[in-house]
């Protein structure tokens, strides 16, 4: 008889988490940095990490919650900034399907950019693995995200106030940044243009911050028709 | 903590969690619309946009669209080193260094 079959060898994901280890710990201690420069507390600065664990999302919830938006505004823009982790974790349910619907609840918690594109690639080449690999992949990687920010968040307090100058582009240049890495196609350089300078026109009319979140849905919805005219052609 | 901080987070931390949930918990049988992909695929983009023009190309309330703007002038240096590192940690270095380099000298 085979008794080998008994022990399923799954994959390890822990050694899967270490490229995003890396990519996490300076993104996680330029967040907690800016976060106390800023004027949050390293407890709010990490409680962030903690609870809301998406990287761009958090950020963007320093920048508004620093500029006294209110939490109606900020709220649904993180709502939307999020809503693509509705599509990874489409894209996962049919890997998870295979192991006990009771760890669900937590092991969705942790799906992020990075844990979902590390996961899909090795599921995709792997049909063995258990609720393990899950719990190896995700916790190292929010450890080190949680970890990061906690040491940049304490740095910040440490170090005097003669930086904050330089810190006040830290936000726009991390912008800049992610931007630059979401950015593949002309159709996607047209929708920044168009949904930023949308933005600034708002920003004349609306109050508050709403223009971000107003400019990023027509924005996003401009991308749809460009994708349907574009296909036509 | 603030019980607007509090508030905040249970808020954000709900509408984050609810989309990573419902879908791998068998919630959401339903195959997304192709305007519906297309459209999540554009948020990150229109979002960032939306948030960085405001910051680089308002001052005052008004467009400016000159020189002297030390936050359009250090976005130069920090796109051109996204654009060679695409990393994240140099680019925004060199970002913050031009960005006090400038101010000193406007």
């Amino acid at each position: 008889m085979i008794v080998d079959s008994d022990v399923k060898k799954s994959i390890n994901g822990v050694k899967s988490a270490l490229p995003i280890v890396l990519g996490y710990l300076p993104i996680g201690f330029a967040y907690g940095l800016v976060g106390v420069k800023s004027g949050f507390t390293i407890s709010q600065v990490v409680a962030l990490s903690l609870f809301v664990y998406a990287g761009s999302a958090q950020f963007i919830a320093i920048s508004l919650l620093s500029a006294g938006t209110s939490i109606v505004t900020l709220v649904s823009t993180i709502f939307i900034v999020n809503l693509r982790h509705f599509l990874y974790s489409t894209s996962l349910s049919q890997y998870m399907k295979y192991i006990s619907r009771k760890h669900i609840p937590i092991l969705s918690f942790f799906i992020t950019d990075e844990t979902y594109a590390v996961a899909v690639t090795d599921l995709q080449s792997n049909s063995e693995y258990t609720e393990g690999y899950f719990y190896q992949l995700f916790l190292t990687s929010y450890t080190a995200c949680v970890f990061s920010s906690f040491l940049g968040a304490v740095s910040g307090s440490l170090i005097g106030g003669s930086i904050n100058v330089g810190l006040d582009f830290a936000l726009p240049a991390m912008y800049i940044v992610l931007l630059l890495m979401q950015i593949s196609g002309y159709k996607k350089v047209f929708i920044s243009i168009f949904s930023g300078f949308l933005s600034i026109t708002l920003m004349f009319i609306l109050p508050g911050n709403t223009n971000v979140i107003v400019a990023a849905l027509i924005g996003a919805g401009m991308g749809v028709l460009l994708d349907k005219w574009v296909r036509n052609l | 903590m603030g019980t607007k901080f509090i508030i905040s987070v249970i808020g954000m931390f709900l509408v984050t969690y609810i989309p990573r949930f419902m879908p791998v918990y068998g919630l959401t049988k339903i195959e997304l619309p192709q305007a519906v992909k297309s459209f999540l695929e554009y948020v990150p983009v229109a979002v960032l946009s939306a948030l960085l023009f405001p910051v680089i190309f308002i001052k005052d309330e008004k467009l400016f669209l000159d020189l002297s703007n030390v936050y359009l002038l250090s976005a130069i240096p920090t796109f051109i080193a996204a654009y060679f590192t695409r990393k994240l940690f140099t680019p925004v270095v060199v970002g913050i260094v031009s960005y006090v380099i400038l101010s000193i000298y406007y």
